[in-house]
């Protein structure tokens, strides 16, 4: 795998931070391993590296095509690289591209401010979606791993989850292997500039729409579970076509949730 | 009093707004959920958020997209159910998109 060598410094930089963040085992009531119950693991982290090398290929040139955006829009690269290392969030970044002048007003930067904040609401959801795994560890510890927090990792940590996993570590060393690799891609893309002009013939604007799409095959849980989908797809349709942006995404993922919630009610 | 103007801070003020308001995002979710109580209908409601997401971000996206991409999307799913491999979906996935493309979809 060609993302092998950013890897390994994720590694270095993953495990000491995971030692800055949780010291030793914090001692709790007897008899409870806390070890067992909230486990981050080298192990885990090495797992996580193993899930995310599968999208890398995906992101390099994803984050490829944004350098170069950004690189004709005039920015220097340390606003590049500051921007993926800051935001590391592909789709709000894109946008941001759309949006990006030479000269900033306040009223500018609070509209930036927005419209990243709506294009990236979907990840309060996915955050809320697997809180109940993060519950069980330090805030510090998730306020760190939370900076890391992307759709890619959502969707790892969701199949892992599903899949009866319980160590944090996989997200974490996924998180930060991706992050390391989404940088340099960006400083790469910044560079090449000209030669992806047109990511979109390499079908590059559909990487994240296939993970998505794949994903609900390990999440099907037979037919009773698909009323909430439809509802939440059929609610972000109507959504988007009434709304520009993408709020369809948490309007309809809430419809969905919402149905899901009441639906058990009358058997 | 006036607030002097951005000035050449500008751009990095921008990145820090939106570096900001995606972090405020990543753990706002979280926060929520720490302070609600998990009673049996959140608990339902969560279970059925992880599928709500995938199928609210995708089936619009598809729309806008195009036929092709639906296409494309479809071979992906379809690898998935078969190989249950992302990264061969990916492949059968993007090899689709792009074919589709080159003949002018």
């Amino acid at each position: 795998m060609q993302a092998h060598h950013p890897c390994a410094l994720t590694l270095g930089l993953g495990f000491r931070f995971w030692e800055a963040m949780s010291p030793e085992p914090k001692p709790q009531a007897p008899g409870q391993s806390v070890v067992e119950a909230a486990p981050i693991t080298m192990g885990g982290m090495l797992l996580g590296l193993r899930k995310v090398s599968v999208l890398m290929p995906g992101i390099v040139v994803f984050a490829v095509a944004f350098g170069a955006a950004a690189a004709a829009k005039g920015m220097s690269l340390l606003e590049t690289v500051l921007m993926s290392g800051l935001v590391y969030g592909g789709v709000s970044q894109l946008v941001a591209m759309e949006l990006w002048r030479p000269e900033w007003t306040w009223g500018a930067i609070a509209g930036l401010a927005i419209v990243t904040a709506t294009v990236n609401a979907r990840m309060i959801l996915q955050g809320a979606a697997l809180q109940p795994w993060f519950a069980q560890y330090s805030k510090t510890l998730n306020a760190f791993h939370l900076f890391f927090y992307t759709d890619a990792n959502w969707l790892i940590g969701t199949r892992y989850r599903a899949e009866g996993g319980r160590d944090l570590g996989v997200l974490v060393g996924a998180g930060l292997a991706l992050w390391v690799v989404w940088v340099v891609a960006t400083m790469l893309g910044y560079g090449l500039g000209a030669l992806v002009t047109d990511p979109r013939r390499y079908g590059i604007d559909l990487v994240m729409p296939i993970f998505f799409a794949a994903m609900i095959v390990p999440l099907w849980r037979g037919r009773r579970g698909v009323v909430p989908w439809v509802v939440a797809g059929l609610v972000a349709l109507v959504t988007a076509k009434l709304f520009d942006g993408y709020a369809f995404i948490i309007v309809g993922s809430l419809a969905g949730a919402i149905t899901g919630a009441f639906r058990d009610d009358h058997p | 009093m006036t607030i002097p103007d951005p000035g050449t801070w500008g751009a990095m003020l921008a990145i820090l707004a939106m570096a900001l308001a995606t972090y405020l995002c990543r753990i706002s979710g979280v926060a929520l959920m720490s302070i609600i109580p998990l009673t049996p209908h959140v608990r339902r409601g969560l279970a059925a958020l992880p599928g709500s997401i995938v199928v609210a971000t995708v089936l619009p996206l598809i729309e806008r997209l195009g036929v092709a991409a639906g296409i494309a999307l479809l071979v992906a799913l379809l690898t998935m159910i078969l190989r249950r491999s992302e990264l061969l979906a990916l492949l059968t996935g993007m090899a689709a998109i792009s074919a589709l493309r080159a003949f002018g979809f």
